[in-house]
Parts: structure tokens; C-alpha cells; sequence
């Protein structure tokens, strides 16, 4: 048994094999070896009380730990897939989406292709197809600065995230807000957010909103929201405030920190007193699961569970997904602040590799089939960006456009005119 | 009534002890409904903003028994505690969470408990609901989130509890500020702003929440934002003000016209967008312009309204823009009558500015 598994709550996939080990002292004291489950709330032995951190007397307080660390293999012995088919090609095609996606990403950006800032998601794709690709369209979606990956996962298409990218008028947000800044009403992504936790008070809002129109509107609405953040953001206020309200209005949320153990540069390790994050969860009243966030299928178990509890009304879930991204920060980080041993620890539990290794091994999917979707995926990319590249840029009526509801009396002068039709506007002696 | 303050103010707010006569005191009565004060005339706001949209909600700290400053009475009886709910102390998280329930379609109505507390949040006033429409292309908005907060001196709030922050808030593009200056304007400004489809900043001057008292019309009526007003007319100085400020004003313009200036008060309303032709053409009638406000003069929104006065009606101006206004202090606790704009201070700003 491994130091973290304590409590092992659903089967160990093949794909997981991890070679990390973090000291857990207080894990050390907890006595209960919990059998193996396959859902959180369905078995009392694993809704494990952690007695030092119980506030609330009769509410199940639960941290789960899902044996991310674990040396073994194969724990649960089972030599049946725990995925359908179609399940294991839409993962797969999503994750390879994800990586294609970003990888053309740093190249468009080098070549001067795009604005802003930009933070690419390559190594931490099992999060987001873990999680999204359960969800349903209702369900809403609240993002960080490294956003892309999630937007593709909930269905905004690859060609108007590239354009967003460019900053182009086809672009999601008709490319006015660029990477950091992906939303899509139609698929309920309410954003990238790119200051550290504003997302998650905006997802609790959103989350909120749901609960009352079931509960008290009587619309059949059962949407969940899932915020997104990163390890850092478990050290800022917004985290612990929005924890503390998702559970006291037991709302429909799941909070998943991509705890990728790094915030920009600083090592996570260092950075948190108690670098557990899921263990932060029951002491808010909520269960805290820690899971292997460099495997899509365990991820994508928690993810069930988490989402079928907030969907029954029964509550917030913290999950913390440990992964690791395999590029710097940004594409302005060079990245030679983290170990190469360490990166090649990481680079070596490959998701996307790990999963394919899997279906192949399951019969689920032929390596023909897999290569297939590779070149598919590559396809959608090309034309994604000549989408995007050939795509129109917004008229420049765009920059006044959306401070208001109504652009008249801003963007709009008295003359019933956008004021950047002026001639001067360019010259800088029209009043805009 | 019981006054409930938490966070070490030992003092209701009820109990000014200076005499503080309002513009509203003065003003006919409208002959339709019946004189209430301030935070009944807010009240009343709420209740009608609850019964004409079943996906507005009021929350805050306090917010469920009424609040700190009975703002909220009754509500939470009336519309229940899904709609009117107390949150925990948080304001960055009530304000974040008051943006995701507005992006959601509803209309968020929160309150913080003082102006002074809205600091925490300031983060997501300014990075998130200020931007939302704009970043997103439009895709998502808040524009259903009125932020309500009291500001403002009170006689004896100290520090932390007197504080006028408008001016931060004016910095911001995609925001609107209103503040109302009287029962009757609270009431018909809160609505507009509550279903305004931009995010509002609304401050109510907690000084005039019992003091000011006038008949407000128990219907549900709205009065237009970006929309200034003149309150009284003059042919030798404009003085535009905001908020509580305009009591001190009209008492400053009763005293000079004793001595023979004629005054043309304006009450800004809305701070942004404001509505600049108002007052430009009232300078440009009188040549004079005299800006008061609580907030310290520096970086105040005055300065604003004196710049852009200045560019508008330059060759028509007889005498500099004239800013009386707090001090470049912290709100002191002790010496507040020496901070704030008084009627005196504001008189000899018009006599100054009219004999220039």
C-alpha cells in the first residue's frame, strides 16, 4: 500500500503506474483501509470521517485519496476495461485535439501569429477530457489562463478558438479577448480567467443559479458548473471564500485543481503549508479527493462521481488532479527553473501515451484506428488555422464596442455614428 | 429601530448631531405618496425589484434581517431566503459570485455592508464585472448586477466607516456610478439601475438613510441615468455635487444668495456616464463652476469634471474651476468637521470664485 492510499476508492488502471511518492504524515494516522469502490458515496466505508477535521456534526466529511502514487499496478486486478469504445475514441480524440491544438499553438505564436499572452495545456489533457467530456451542454465550464484545452473539450470548435487566438473577428469572442479569454454561450464555457481565482466565485455564482432554478423555479435544471484553477490558486482567498459558500448552500459545483506543482515559478511544495489540497475539502464540509491527473480513466471515475453528486443535489466535491505541464508557463517562459529529472518523471506517464497503451491492450481500439483519428485531428488543426489565418479581422468598430450594453453616447457619437468612422480617429484628434 | 453596526462602530447612525437640513426637506411636496425616509424609500425599491423579476435576488452581509442599516427589512419574510439571503464576510466572493448569478441571466442585487468594505472586491468590480461584456465578445454579460454599498461621512464613523470611493469606481470603464441625493431619487435610481443592463456601482449616502425624509411615490417608477439635474437655477456660479454633498450645497446657495450670488445647482446623479452637456451648458451660462465632494480633493472626481469644463467652456470661464472638497487625509476620526466640504468652506469658494 502506498503512502497515499490510505483510502482507495475506485480501481487502479494499468496506465497509472506513477513513480512519485510525497510524505503524507497525515495520512499516517488514519487506521481505516477502506475497500476498493467504484463510487464515492456508495460505499459508508469509504465515507471515512476524518475525526480531527469534522465541524459539522452528522454531515459525511470525506477525503479521498485515489492511490495516485501507488507503485502497483493493477490493484484491482481487473482485466475488463473500465470504458466502452466509443468512450475510449472520444477520449482519446479529445486529448489528441487538446495536444495538436497547442502544439500548433506555440508555433502560430512564434511566428508572430498571435496577441497576448499565451499558456499551453500540454501534459494536463486527462483533466480536461476527464472532466468535460462527461458533461452535458447545460452544464457550465469556468476556466483559467490556460484555457484552450478546455474549451475544445466542451465543444467550442478548434477553428474558432484558433481565430480567438489570432484575433480574429470568427473567433469565439469575436476576437476580442484572445487566449486568456475563451466564452462561448452556446456551450456554457463562461470564461478564462486569467487573474488567479476570479473564476471560482464566478462559477459559485453560476452554480447558484442552477440550484435555485430547480429548487425553487421548478425548471428541470440539474446543470453542475466545474471551475478549473491551479495549485497556486489554493493559496489565495477566493479559493477558501468559495469553498466555504459552495458548501454552506450545498451548491451544484465541482471544484478541480490542476495541480500542476508549479505556479509559474514557484514549486508548489514550497509555496503551501499543507501541500495536500484535497484534504482542504473536509474541513469545508466537502469531500476532498486527490487523484492521478496524468490518467484520463481515473480521472475521468472521480469526475463521475463528483459530477453525479453535484447533479443529485448533494453538493461541491474538491478534486485535485495531479499533473504537470510539459512546457514552461507561458510561451515567454523558458522554463529553466524545473528539474529536467523531474520533467522527464512527468513526460514519461504521458496521458495521451498511457491511454492509447491501454485501449490497445483492452482490444478496445486498433492502433490503426487511433493513427487515423491522429490524422484526422491533424487535419482539423491545418484548417483551423488557414480558418483562422484567412479570417477577417474585427471591424475597428470593435474597440468600442461592449463597455456598454448600449455603444451610443460611448462608442457611438451624436451624429449616430461609431465614432472610429471619423477620419481623425487614427490621427488622435477625434474625441473617442 | 434598533441600528445594528458591527465591525467596532459603537454608534447608530440615527443620531447626527449637527442639524442637517436636506434639499428634499425643502422641495414641495409632490402631493403623491407618503414622506418616507431614505432606507425606506430604498426599501420600497427593493421590494418592487423582487416583485416584477422572480430572478432578482438581494444578498450580503446581513442582508437577511434587514441590515445593518434596515435597508433589507421585510424582504427575506416577503420573498423568502432563497431570493434574500445573508452570505458569509467575503466580499471579494460576493462580488464574484454576484457576477457568475448576473452572467446567468439573473439580477444580482448585493450589498456591502460599507463603502469602505469594498475594497476586497474592488478586484472583481474592476477586472471582471467591469469587462465581462467586453473580453467576451459580448458572449456573456452582467449587466444584471447592481452593486448597492452606504458611503460617505456620518457625524462620527471614523475611519473605516466613512470613506467615498466613488471616484475609484469612475476610473473603470464598463461600469456605471449613481448616487442619489434624497428618498424619492434613491427609489427611482435604484430601480433603473437594478434593471439596467450594464453593471452598477450604487452608493447610498448613509447620512441621509434616516435624516432625509420626503414624499416618495409608492408605484414602481424609474428615473433615467447618465441624466443630471438642476435642482435650483442661478445666473452667477454652478456648483455640482453628488450624494449627501447636495444638502450642503443647497445651504451653501441659501447663504450666498443672502449676500447677492445667485447659484445654479446641479446634481449629478449618475457619475458615470455623466452627463457633461448639463452641466456645460449651465457654465457656459453662468462662466462659473465650483465641484464638492467628501472624497479627498486629489484624484477626487471633481478633477474631473473641472478638466473636462475646462475644455468645453475655456473661453467662457471667468474664474478657475473651484474644487471644495475633503481633505487629502485618511477620514479622520476626531477632526471630521475640519475634513469635510462644509457650507462655509463651499461660501467662501463662491465668494472667491465670483469676485475672482
Amino acid at each position: 500500500m502506498s503512502a497515499f492510499s490510505a483510502l482507495k476508492t475506485i480501481p487502479s488502471h494499468p496506465i497509472a503506474g506513477g513513480h512519485r511518492r510525497r510524505s503524507s504524515p497525515f495520512l499516517s494516522s488514519l487506521t481505516n483501509t477502506a475497500p476498493t469502490g467504484h463510487q464515492l458515496h456508495s460505499s459508508a466505508a469509504i465515507s471515512v470521517s476524518l475525526s480531527h477535521s469534522v465541524i459539522a456534526p452528522g454531515r459525511p466529511v470525506r477525503a479521498v485519496s485515489a492511490n495516485v502514487v501507488s507503485e502497483e499496478k493493477q490493484l484491482d486486478g481487473s482485466a475488463f476495461p473500465v470504458i466502452s469504445r466509443e468512450e475510449a475514441l472520444d477520449l482519446y480524440e479529445d486529448m489528441v485535439l487538446g495536444r495538436t491544438f497547442e502544439d500548433m499553438c506555440a508555433q502560430m505564436y512564434y511566428r508572430g501569429k498571435m496577441f497576448g499572452f499565451v499558456h499551453l495545456y500540454n501534459g494536463q489533457e486527462a483533466v480536461s477530457t476527464g472532466f468535460i467530456r462527461l458533461l452535458t451542454d447545460g452544464d457550465s465550464v469556468v476556466s483559467t489562463y490556460r484555457d484552450h484545452v478546455h474549451a475544445l473539450s466542451k465543444g467550442v470548435p478548434a477553428r474558432a478558438v484558433m481565430a480567438e487566438l489570432f484575433g480574429k473577428a470568427t473567433g469565439c469572442c469575436r476576437g476580442q479577448g484572445g487566449s486568456m479569454h475563451m466564452f462561448s454561450r452556446e456551450h456554457n464555457l463562461i470564461g478564462g480567467f486569467a487573474f488567479i481565482g476570479e473564476g471560482i466565485p464566478v462559477a459559485t455564482g453560476a452554480a447558484f443559479s442552477s440550484k435555485y432554478r430547480r429548487e425553487v423555479l421548478k425548471e428541470a435544471c440539474d446543470d453542475v458548473t466545474v471551475a478549473f484553477f491551479g495549485d497556486g490558486t489554493c493559496n489565495n482567498g477566493q479559493f477558501f471564500e468559495c469553498l466555504n459558500m459552495a458548501a454552506l448552500w450545498k451548491l451544484p459545483i465541482v471544484f478541480v485543481v490542476e495541480n500542476n506543482l508549479w505556479a509559474i515559478g514557484m514549486s508548489h511544495i514550497r509555496a503551501t503549508s499543507d501541500p495536500e489540497i484535497w484534504k482542504k475539502g473536509p474541513p469545508f464540509g466537502m469531500p476532498g479527493v486527490h487523484v492521478d491527473g496524468m490518467d484520463v480513466l481515473k480521472v475521468r471515475e472521480v469526475a463521475k462521481e463528483a459530477v453525479g453528486r453535484a447533479r443529485r443535489g448533494e453538493g461541491p466535491t474538491l478534486v485535485e488532479c495531479e499533473t504537470y505541464r510539459f512546457r514552461g508557463h507561458s510561451l515567454a517562459d523558458p522554463d529553466e527553473l524545473r528539474n529536467p529529472a523531474e520533467k522527464s518523471r512527468y513526460t514519461s506517464r504521458d496521458p495521451i501515451t498511457a491511454l492509447k497503451k491501454y485501449v490497445i491492450e483492452h482490444g478496445l481500439v486498433a492502433e490503426s484506428e487511433l493513427k487515423a483519428i491522429d490524422k484526422k485531428i491533424d487535419d482539423l488543426v491545418e484548417e483551423a488555422v488557414e480558418f483562422a489565418d484567412s479570417s477577417p479581422p474585427p471591424p475597428r468598430s470593435q474597440l468600442l464596442e461592449n463597455v456598454f450594453a448600449d455603444p451610443k453616447g460611448f462608442g457611438i457619437g451624436p451624429d449616430g455614428k461609431y465614432r472610429c468612422e471619423d477620419p481623425g480617429f487614427t490621427q488622435g484628434t477625434a474625441q473617442v | 429601530m434598533e441600528m445594528v453596526v458591527r465591525r467596532g462602530m459603537g454608534r447608530g447612525i440615527s443620531a447626527a448631531r449637527r442639524s442637517f437640513s436636506t434639499s428634499i426637506e425643502a422641495e414641495k411636496p409632490t402631493g403623491e405618496g407618503k414622506p418616507i425616509n431614505l432606507f425606506s424609500a430604498i426599501n420600497q425599491a427593493l421590494h418592487i425589484a423582487l416583485e416584477t423579476d422572480p430572478r432578482a435576488y438581494v444578498f450580503g452581509e446581513d442582508v437577511g434581517f434587514g441590515g445593518v442599516f434596515r435597508c433589507t427589512t421585510g424582504l427575506a419574510d416577503r420573498f423568502g431566503r432563497s431570493r434574500v439571503f445573508n452570505t458569509p464576510l467575503c466580499e471579494q466572493g460576493i462580488a464574484g459570485f454576484a457576477i457568475g448569478l448576473a452572467a446567468m441571466g439573473n439580477r444580482a442585487i448585493a450589498e456591502i455592508q460599507f463603502a469602505d468594505y469594498i475594497f476586497p472586491a474592488f478586484d472583481q468590480i474592476v477586472n471582471e464585472a467591469a469587462k465581462f461584456r467586453y473580453r467576451s465578445g459580448n458572449e456573456f454579460n452582467c449587466g444584471g448586477l447592481t452593486i448597492r454599498t452606504p458611503y460617505g461621512a456620518v457625524g462620527h464613523g471614523g475611519h473605516y466607516h466613512s470613506q467615498s470611493p466613488e471616484a475609484f469606481f469612475c476610473h473603470v470603464p464598463g461600469l456605471k456610478v449613481v448616487i442619489p441625493r434624497s428618498p424619492q431619487q434613491a427609489k427611482g435610481l435604484l430601480l433603473s439601475s437594478i434593471r439596467d443592463p450594464n453593471p452598477v456601482v450604487f452608493f447610498e449616502p448613509k447620512w441621509l438613510y434616516r435624516l432625509a425624509v420626503e414624499e416618495v411615490p409608492e408605484h414602481d417608477y424609474m428615473l433615467p441615468l447618465s441624466e443630471a439635474e438642476v435642482i435650483r437655477e442661478g445666473c452667477d456660479i454652478t456648483l455640482v455635487g453628488w450624494g449627501a454633498q447636495i444638502s450642503v450645497l443647497e445651504q451653501a446657495c441659501d447663504d450666498a444668495e443672502k449676500v447677492g450670488i445667485s447659484c445654479e445647482l446641479i446634481d449629478l446623479r449618475t457619475l458615470i456616464p455623466w452627463d457633461k452637456d448639463t452641466v456645460e451648458a449651465s457654465v457656459k451660462k453662468t462662466g462659473r463652476l465650483l465641484v464638492s465632494h467628501e472624497a479627498p480633493v486629489t484624484g477626487g472626481f471633481g478633477a474631473e469634471i473641472s478638466s473636462s469644463i475646462a475644455e468645453r467652456c475655456f473661453l467662457r470661464l471667468e474664474a478657475p474651476v473651484a474644487r471644495v472638497c475633503g481633505l487629502d487625509t485618511p477620514f479622520p476620526l476626531v477632526y471630521e468637521p475640519f475634513y469635510m466640504p462644509t457650507k462655509n468652506k463651499i461660501l467662501d469658494a463662491i465668494k472667491e470664485t465670483v469676485s475672482y
